[in-house]
């Protein structure tokens, strides 16, 4: 199992993912420049989060159209899997790899705080080592993270699977106040239609240790090591 | 160039007469209006300090452990297995008031590059805030835009913003505070200095382009305010965090590689003081053709160029055929690259443009022989001390209530929640508690940081506020675990030209220095912002101390949270009552009076370090140092941090308001098992320290004994509503 994780001009997550990556799976990740034309052939590709170019224009707008992303992109469509973590979600919408938008949080202002997490399914190579409707404690930080679609594509998305995670409050219940960015739906987390891309806001790299407080990020990454071995 | 210079344009450079007097002596003939804007930036205040630099002289600054102190980019010390600390803290005040977000964000971008341009990788931010009366109409706009400034410039670079702190004092109406630091990690042996070498080495610029922005920002930051201080606006930079971000990456790159002699950042005065400070360090000279500076705008003047103060660029002297290696790195990240100029070995700063030569100053005395003022002074009107019996006594558990929702006690949830606190992965503690508390990257070790003044104690009596705001840090650290190493001050003070206030900063200083010898708390790093003063008003003198402490390991440290019940509550030091210059007097009565709470440093030291002993013995639950608000404010923040009440017990021999919110120093509060407060009581009887028990966690209510209680939901919802319902509250001038 060999994983990547793609460093922009503005990455500041890659080291973070990188040490997750590595201590979990028990091999460091390749760390792809954004000026590689080439993906090299690996599993696993993880766009961690930061602010790519700054993310002056749009978060992620600048990103999505650097030649790395042509490569991750044919890569994807061909199966391999691909981890956007905020900054990398944000990357991944505005390349079209996954529906719908982030746009500017419902407060107004960037958050750094825990949030739990119901964990939609468990079936998927991102949380087999989850269990569904688990709700998990996972660290957020942005100020673009509030996901939106229109009706039809929430629809779809909602029936084909895609949600991933949704904002919840410590005991599982869908509640407005547990809702840190005004998402629609309470998204914090989408799959592709065919759940083997995953982009969601929370970091699951923040809490993989348990001396920073946590590790309910730590099943993710071994349910990737798990599927992908 | 044969403009002349009259009375008027020396004076609008804030030059005194005599200061141009001295110009003239040096320069041998009348400068050009460059060469005076060039002498005017390098003798402001901001650069120079010399108001106060006789005073900072009598500070310690020295120890085994440090390596450098003041006078270099940063303070470094050592913290063993080949790593060296690197960290100080500046004030960018003046920007932040007249333009709150890029005045805060470019605050942190300037002392970020301070840290890593001496070869350190940022590993943590911190800032220290003072805002005027939360009433007063600006109070409001200048706290939401410093904090979303810091926050965006610190949040992109992704360096984790982990502690600092927040007080709101009407005599900051006019002149805020925002004091930014950082602290990081590089090998002990690979630190990077500004003294140039080697003539003929080239002089390289890189970064961001120069633009007119900033001009004549540190003379601004040396004056006081009037009531124009908006059209000041132009004076301030504007932060691009995403080229910091880069800048950072290239040059820890080049620093890997053997390629740079010296560098230095273009800070306040922008190429003019990096480049005289490297080539006046190493006894140099420099040519620099200014033709050759990166440009963002088109037909900018010698003056211009010189004096800019844009952001995100630094100045480097490369080792002679290293050009190439230090241009890719560059071009890799996409910044700038330009070699301006080369060393000389005649002793001057020689500046063409278009050709000609438009400027030609001697360099050590521009850097060195700066004006020194031994400024007149008059010793301050000491507070003198309050009787307990004086102050009405109000009910306690009312008065932590109201205490708990006070601008200064409140929550400051609000505001670091605006910060990327996590990033990078290494913080262990988050904002919130006593010091926060970073693991070294890859170890079991960490360092513990704070920041620490208590504004109104030196307003009463700067000595003893100077004292208290070192005291005060060292035990912050100590509350952690962790063995206090260094402090980084950052004065700030009024006009020190009324010797009223150069009296408040000689005694602080003394306070300061006094405290750091006895608790072997070397300064290695500091800032001197003064005429924070409007309309002749001045701040309370606000000496800042941010401090580091080290942790050898981490399963050896406390937190502040109560964790469980039955444990029993210590008061470790001497509690007599003290509520002179107390946030009892000031918020629940409305007196602003009284001594400030003396500081024992024998005793402190001996306090500290048994805590700090009984905390590595893994016999301590959970430490607090007590401090604003006393005793009964100190407990309560325990018992909300974990969710576990208490029920405690006063003394009989002190006034019960007094012994609950008296700000007697030198204090901590311990919670540990039964069988551990045991062990402690009997350590503490054999090292002759004063340790109680007062109390016992459990429960979900704060209870005296004896009947009164308040239940813990109900103080986390007063103590965390103040600051979003001030910041949500329908806007007033609407």
């Amino acid at each position: 199992m060999q994983a990547a994780v793609i460093v922009f001009p503005g990455s500041n997550c890659d080291r973070d993912v990188a040490v997750s990556l590595a201590h979990i799976m028990g091999r460091p990740p390749l760390m792809v420049w954004h000026r590689d034309a080439q993906l090299p052939k690996v599993d696993l590709v993880v766009v961690p989060g930061g602010f790519s170019y700054g993310d002056y224009l749009r978060s992620g707008a600048m990103a999505a159209h650097s030649p790395i992303l042509r490569s991750v992109k044919e890569a994807a469509a061909k199966g391999t899997r691909v981890l956007g973590i905020c900054n990398g979600f944000q990357i991944l919408t505005e390349a079209g790899l996954l529906p719908g938008a982030l746009m500017r949080n419902r407060g107004l202002k960037f958050v750094c705080k825990d949030v739990h997490l119901s964990v939609l399914r468990a079936d998927t190579d991102f949380t087999r080592r989850y269990r569904k409707h688990q709700v998990i404690r996972i660290p957020i930080a942005h100020a673009d993270g509030n996901f939106f679609a229109d009706d039809d594509t929430l629809e779809r998305i909602e029936d084909n699977g895609q949600v991933a995670f949704r904002y919840v409050d410590e005991a599982g219940n869908l509640d407005d106040r547990a809702n840190p960015n005004g998402s629609a739906r309470a998204i914090a987390g989408l799959y592709n239609e065919t759940a083997t891309v995953l982009g969601l806001m929370p970091h699951p790299e923040r809490l993989a240790d348990p001396a920073l407080g946590g590790t309910d990020g730590v099943p993710m990454f071994e349910s990737l090591l798990e599927a992908l071995s | 160039m044969s403009e002349a210079i009259t009375p008027e344009i020396v004076k609008s450079h804030g030059l005194s007469e005599a200061e141009y007097a001295r110009v003239i002596e040096i320069m041998g003939r009348q400068p050009n209006r460059t060469e005076l804007g060039i002498f005017s930036v390098m003798w402001s205040e901001h650069c120079s300090y010399k108001s106060s630099k006789k005073w900072l002289k009598t500070l310690p600054t020295t120890a085994p452990w440090v390596i450098c102190g003041p006078g270099e980019n940063a303070g470094v010390i050592d913290i063993g297995q080949g790593l060296a600390c690197i960290f100080k803290m500046e004030s960018h005040n003046h920007p932040s008031f007249i333009e709150p977000y890029q005045g805060a964000a470019t605050g942190v971008g300037g002392i970020l590059r301070d840290v890593f341009t001496m070869g350190a990788r940022p590993i943590a931010n911190l800032n220290a805030l003072r805002f005027g009366a939360p009433d007063h109409p600006k109070t409001r706009h200048l706290v939401a835009g410093v904090v979303a400034g810091i926050g965006g410039y610190g949040n992109c670079v992704g360096v984790p913003t982990v502690g600092g702190e927040c007080n709101f004092h009407p005599a900051y109406n006019g002149n805020i505070l925002v004091n930014a630091m950082t602290v990081g990690l590089a090998p002990a042996d690979r630190i990077f200095y500004s003294a140039a070498a080697g003539v003929g080495n080239p002089v390289v610029y890189v970064g961001s382009k120069t633009g007119r922005d900033g001009i004549h920002g540190a003379t601004m930051a040396s004056a006081e305010f009037s009531a124009d201080a908006e059209e000041k606006r132009p004076t301030v930079q504007v932060g691009d965090p995403f080229t910091e971000k880069l800048l950072i990456e290239a040059c820890l790159e080049l620093m890997a590689t053997d390629a740079i002699v010296a560098i230095q950042d273009m800070g306040a005065a922008g190429l003019t003081s990096s480049s005289f400070e490297m080539a006046s360090k190493g006894g140099l000279g420099i040519e620099m053709d200014l033709d050759r500076v990166p440009m963002r705008e088109t037909g900018m003047t010698a003056y211009e160029i010189m004096l800019s103060e844009s952001q995100e660029r630094m100045l480097m002297v490369l080792k002679p055929g290293r050009e190439d290696v230090a241009r890719a790195v560059f071009e890799k990240w996409e910044l700038d690259f330009a070699i301006v100029g080369h060393l000389t070995a005649s002793g001057r700063m020689v500046l063409k443009r278009h050709g000609q030569v438009v400027a030609d100053l001697p360099i050590d005395p521009l850097a060195k022989a700066s004006p020194e003022y031994d400024r007149p002074w008059v010793m301050p009107k000491k507070a003198q001390p309050l009787d307990p019996l004086e102050v009405p006594a109000l009910p306690a558990l009312k008065a932590l209530r109201t205490l708990l929702a006070t601008p200064d006690l409140c929550s400051k949830r609000w505001i670091w929640e605006q910060y990327d606190h996590m990033v990078m992965g290494d913080t262990v503690a988050r904002p919130g508690g006593d010091a926060a508390v970073v693991r070294l990257h890859g170890s079991n070790r960490a360092l513990a940081l704070t920041c620490d003044v208590t504004p109104r104690y030196c307003q009463a009596d700067p000595y003893e506020g100077g004292k208290q705001a070192v005291a005060e840090a060292w035990r912050n650290l100590s509350a952690v675990g962790a063995k206090p190493m260094a402090v980084t001050d950052n004065l700030n003070f009024g006009n020190p030209e009324k010797p009223e206030i150069m009296g408040q900063i000689v005694e602080a200083i003394r306070g300061m220095g006094e405290a750091c010898k006895a608790l072997d708390f070397p300064v290695v790093s500091g800032n001197v912002s003064l005429y924070n003063e409007t309309n002749g008003k001045a701040i309370l003198p606000t000496p800042a101390i941010g401090a580091v402490g080290l942790l050898e390991d981490l399963e050896r440290r406390a937190g502040i949270a109560f964790e469980s019940a039955g444990l029993s509550i210590l008061l470790v030091g001497e509690t007599k009552g003290w509520l002179g210059a107390s946030l009892y007097l000031r918020e629940v009565v409305g007196r602003e009076e009284g001594a400030p709470p003396p500081v024992d440093l024998a005793l402190e030291k001996k306090n500290g370090e048994f805590v700090r002993k009984m905390i590595a013995a893994n016999r301590i639950a959970a430490c607090h140092d007590v401090a604003d608000g006393g005793l009964l404010v100190a407990v309560a923040e325990m018992a909300m941090a974990g969710g576990i009440g208490a029920t405690l017990l006063p003394s009989r021999e002190v006034l019960l308001h007094a012994w609950a919110f008296g700000e007697d120093q030198g204090r901590y509060l311990i919670a540990a098992s039964k069988a551990n407060a045991r062990a402690i009581l009997t350590e503490a009887d054999r090292a002759n320290v004063k340790v109680e028990t007062i109390g016992e966690t459990g429960g979900d209510v704060l209870a005296l004994s004896g009947g009164q209680a308040v239940s813990l939901i109900d103080l986390v919802a007063i103590h965390e509503s103040w600051l979003p319902n001030f910041m949500a509250a329908p806007d007033r001038n609407a």
